[in-house]
């Protein structure tokens, strides 16, 4: 069986980026997985800009963001393999992969899961209705739009107010169809604000909020869908149905960390995030499995994703040196007004980078991180939105070795 | 176009065994389909379950035909390569009035010649099922489970490579009596036929009137279910379905599908609309509820889709009663076979109507056996079943099995390719869906669809607009985004 240092599974942006850090310390035994014929992911399909700003300081479109990652990983001469699914982890970091070439088993002494995440779809949602073509998901949407040169439909409804819907809205507008609305179940929009000025302000498409699709119609493709308003409860307030004829929904309802591939070694998930328990080396459940990226924790900005994903590799570089990473013993644990934090556990003696999300848009409002009751810190907020993570840089000085951690939102 | 033999109406589970069995004899058999495939209507919308007949009148046909099919399913499903398994059923009570029911009910079963049923207790219960909802219950070792369409595919295939000839999108909208046998028409052409065969499911009492038989009175009791991921899947191994009401009814149960996933549904209610295939809120809502008491890990996180279907049922206006399966052959009307109101438990008494409609055929001239029939139809052989040995081999011998396809299901390119070139010629994205199992992931084919979509362009050489999601106007694409430079 093949031995390797570090396999890194998946090559979009927290992949590259995890394999370009571990490169520039000076681990070689790296390999890394696509399962596409090409580097780069997700953001291959993503043409709009609006990539790297703060990564780079400048504004690119999402394959010029991982044409940046691919050229290193190809200058450095990184060894990867693309065409290649991996089907198996073990617990002990055996890793299979099936391709045209056979079945590929390889011994890794860490690996890094950078597999992103999915879309949520209408089963997942539950929408009733009958169910004809012309019911994509914004992703499948882009793909089929943006890689294959193929038009989805020409009048269309966009349910879900999540960032790759409101591009898509963008996107078919551009491409000659015509977005009659876009309709978001929550009463705040769930994607960043720069979209909703960029992709439906400037293209007079508007956003109605506490509204969702209640049915779908059509035997054969799509012909109408009926929308209600909800209530604070998110039940459809009868007598509020409107009919909107249109041959395509596009859903944006969410995106879920892809973690099967998690599951098969054992890796301990947190229900909130959806993604693995980490603590602040990035390190899983499992010793010598890191995660890092949106199969962690879905993220806003892609720039996020590759820094999370550089800092993982910070952790595995220390992980190949010690042979293993001490046990961090606090828990992170959230008060009701966060969705999920980022990681869950610490040790008390180390820097780290708290990440998390607000549950609603507050305002005027503090971050308050405490131990045992003593406040270690608090962020002043103006503003927090649930589209918007919030990231917090903690310093071990400030912190003790023997309290949880509490994250909880004040104002 | 030459005559045939027999021309059979509808390409559901019953058309479809039908031309099965009568491939084993020298006759042309031709099956005429509405849909772009077979099992588009109720025979893929059910849970998928091989009945054993423990709920059905004695002496009826239903009674009869489901423990003859039941008893012999695990021949047919080895020659068919159906995936199935014998999984047992437990029937759950709660009260006293649940108990008084199953024990009706165990002897109406084992009045049908239904085996081995018996009592257990709530320990035993545990044991068996531990996601089990009940108090007590009747075990019921011979019940099944399957997959419905892999079945009727697998019948009209085997029908197919030993001579029938499927004819899809062809919706008969006339019978002519000829001097000598039918014409029957179709809005796309006529098939002069010496027999005609009624299977046509939930539309067979039009087609039973222009036979010339009664517009028999029918409604349909529809259902909802919830299909759940396969993480729900593993905590239940073994159907679990309520005391039967005192009609023989069920209410909404848990069902483990062949393919790891877990069905919960269906309800019940009744509708006019006949393909009235639509969820609804309330009644998906009411499987939350009721699906707990079945299943303890029924969670909105499992879901990954939802779908109805009618049980298309025969019934006396005057008393309301519903009636048995309706198997008729009238000398007014020679060289006819009608089956109205076969629904529930048709797939598993699909087979055993077939022989009932050969052995009249039969009665009536001379079947001449044929000499090249093979009761042996091959499936698509599953990556995901396959080990890591014969995984190897099987790239080895051919590379597109080791692409993978569709990342929930474990699908390869090897899998997508045989059923885009499936025997009956089936082109649409839920045909490729039904014979792979690609796209009913948990990711609904958020990865493969584009992949898949894909393939059939370029296997078949159409362009984007022609490419099919199940229905004859249900197109994909409405053509390129821009013209190639």
């Amino acid at each position: 069986m093949r031995q390797t240092d570090v396999v890194i599974i998946g090559g979009g942006p927290a992949g590259l980026a995890a394999a370009v850090r571990l490169w520039e310390k000076g681990v070689r035994d790296i390999l890394i997985l696509e399962r596409e014929h090409f580097l780069g992911g997700i953001l291959r399909q993503c043409i709009h800009d609006g990539f790297g700003l703060t990564r780079f300081g400048e504004t690119l479109s999402g394959p010029e963001y991982a044409g940046r990652f691919i050229d290193q990983v190809l200058e450095m001469g990184i060894p990867y393999l693309t065409d290649i699914t991996v089907i198996d982890i073990s617990a002990d970091r055996k890793v299979t992969a099936s391709s045209r070439d056979g079945i590929l088993e390889i011994q890794a002494k860490a690996v890094a899961l950078t597999m992103g995440c999915r879309e949520r779809t209408r089963g997942a949602i539950g929408i009733p209705g009958q169910r004809p073509a012309g019911i994509y998901t914004a992703g499948v949407a882009q793909s089929y739009i943006n890689l294959q040169n193929k038009m989805v439909g020409r009048e269309a409804v966009i349910l879900g107010s999540g960032d790759i819907g409101m591009i898509m809205a963008r996107r078919m507008t551009l491409e000659g169809a015509h977005v009659q609305a876009v309709f978001e179940v929550q009463p705040y929009a769930s994607g960043l604000p720069r979209n909703i000025e960029q992709c439906l302000n400037d293209y007079g498409i508007p956003l109605y909020l506490s509204h969702t699709v209640t049915d779908i119609k059509g035997a054969e493709r799509l012909e109408a869908v009926v929308v209600s308003q909800v209530d604070e409860c998110m039940q459809p307030v009868l007598g509020t149905e409107r009919e909107y004829c249109c041959d395509t929904l596009i859903l944006s309802v969410g995106l879920i960390p892809e973690n099967e591939l998690s599951l098969a070694a054992g890796v301990e998930l947190d229900s909130r995030s959806k993604g693995a328990v980490v603590d602040e080396n990035h390190q899983t459940s499992v010793s010598g499995i890191f995660a890092a990226g949106n199969v962690l924790q879905v993220h806003d900005l892609v720039d996020f994703v590759s820094m999370e994903a550089e800092s993982l590799a910070d952790s595995v570089v220390r992980y190949l040196e010690e042979g293993r990473l001490a046990t961090c013993m606090l828990a992170v644990k959230t008060d009701a007004n966060v969705t999920h934090a980022i990681p869950q556990k610490i040790s008390g003696g180390e820097d780290f980078k708290l990440s998390l999300r607000v549950r609603r848009p507050v305002k005027n409002a503090f971050i308050r991180l405490s131990q045992n009751g003593n406040i270690i810190l608090e962020k002043k907020m103006p503003k927090a939105i649930p589209a918007e993570m919030i990231q917090i840089p903690v310093k071990a000085r400030k912190l003790n070795k023997e309290s949880d951690l509490e994250v909880s939102v004040v104002w | 176009m030459a005559g045939f033999d027999v021309v059979i109406i509808g390409a559901g589970v019953v058309g479809s065994a039908v031309a099965r069995e009568l491939s084993r004899y020298q006759v042309r058999v031709a099956v005429l389909e509405k849909e772009l495939d077979v099992a588009c209507g109720n025979s893929g919308r059910n849970t998928g379950m091989l009945h054993a007949g423990f709920t059905y009148k004695p002496g009826t046909l239903k009674a009869e035909c489901a423990v003859e099919g039941n008893q012999e399913f695990d021949q047919v499903a080895g020659e068919l390569q159906v995936p199935f398994r014998r999984t047992g059923k437990v029937v759950v009570g709660f009260n006293d009035h649940d108990r008084e029911n199953l024990l009706k009910y165990k002897a109406v079963g084992e009045q049908n010649g239904v085996r081995g049923m018996r009592m257990i207790d709530k320990e035993e219960l545990n044991r068996l099922d531990s996601s089990a909802g009940g108090e007590f219950a009747m075990y019921v070792p011979d019940s099944g489970i399957l997959d419905p369409m892999q079945y009727t595919i697998a019948l009209a295939e085997n029908a197919c490579q030993n001579g029938v000839e499927f004819y899809f999108n062809s919706r008969v909208v006339a019978v002519e009596r000829l001097e000598e046998g039918y014409l029957v028409k179709t809005e796309k052409g006529e098939f002069p036929a010496r027999w005609v065969i009624n299977c046509a499911g939930m539309y067979a009492p039009e087609i039973s009137e222009m036979l010339g038989y009664p517009n028999y009175p029918t409604k349909g009791f529809k259902g909802e279910y919830f299909v759940l991921d396969k993480k729900a899947g593993k905590h239940l191994g073994i159907p679990v379905y309520p005391a039967p009401n005192d009609k023989g009814g069920f209410s909404t149960h848990a069902t483990p599908t062949i393919d790891g996933n877990v069905l919960v549904g269906p309800d019940s209610y009744v509708t006019e609309g006949r393909e009235d295939y639509a969820a609804t809120k309330e009644h998906l809502d009411g499987l939350i509820a009721d699906g707990k008491k079945m299943f303890k890990h029924m969670k909105r996180e499992y879901f990954i889709r939802n779908f109805a279907g009618i049980r298309w049922k025969r019934y006396n206006p005057q008393t309301g009663e519903i009636l048995d399966f309706l198997l008729e052959a009238d000398e007014n009307r020679p060289n006819t076979v009608n089956l109205v109101g076969i629904e529930s438990p048709g797939i598993t008494c699909a087979l055993p109507l077939a022989r009932r409609v050969v052995k009249i055929v039969a009665e009536r001239e001379q079947l001449e056996p044929n000499p090249d029939f093979n009761p042996c139809r091959k499936g698509i052989r599953k990556y995901i079943e396959m080990g890591t040995e014969e995984k190897k081999a099987a790239i080895a011998e051919n590379p597109d099995y080791g692409e993978v396809v569709c990342r929930c299901e474990n699908v390869s390119r090897a899998e997508i390719l045989q059923a885009i070139h499936n025997p009956l010629g089936v082109h649409t994205v839920t045909g490729i869906k039904n014979r792979t199992r690609a796209t009913m992931g948990r990711c609904q084919g958020g990865y493969c669809e584009t992949r898949i979509t894909k393939m059939i362009e370029e296997e078949l050489g159409i362009p984007p607009e022609e490419v099919r999601y199940s229905k004859e106007n249900g197109y994909m694409f409405t053509g390129k985004v821009r013209e190639d430079v």
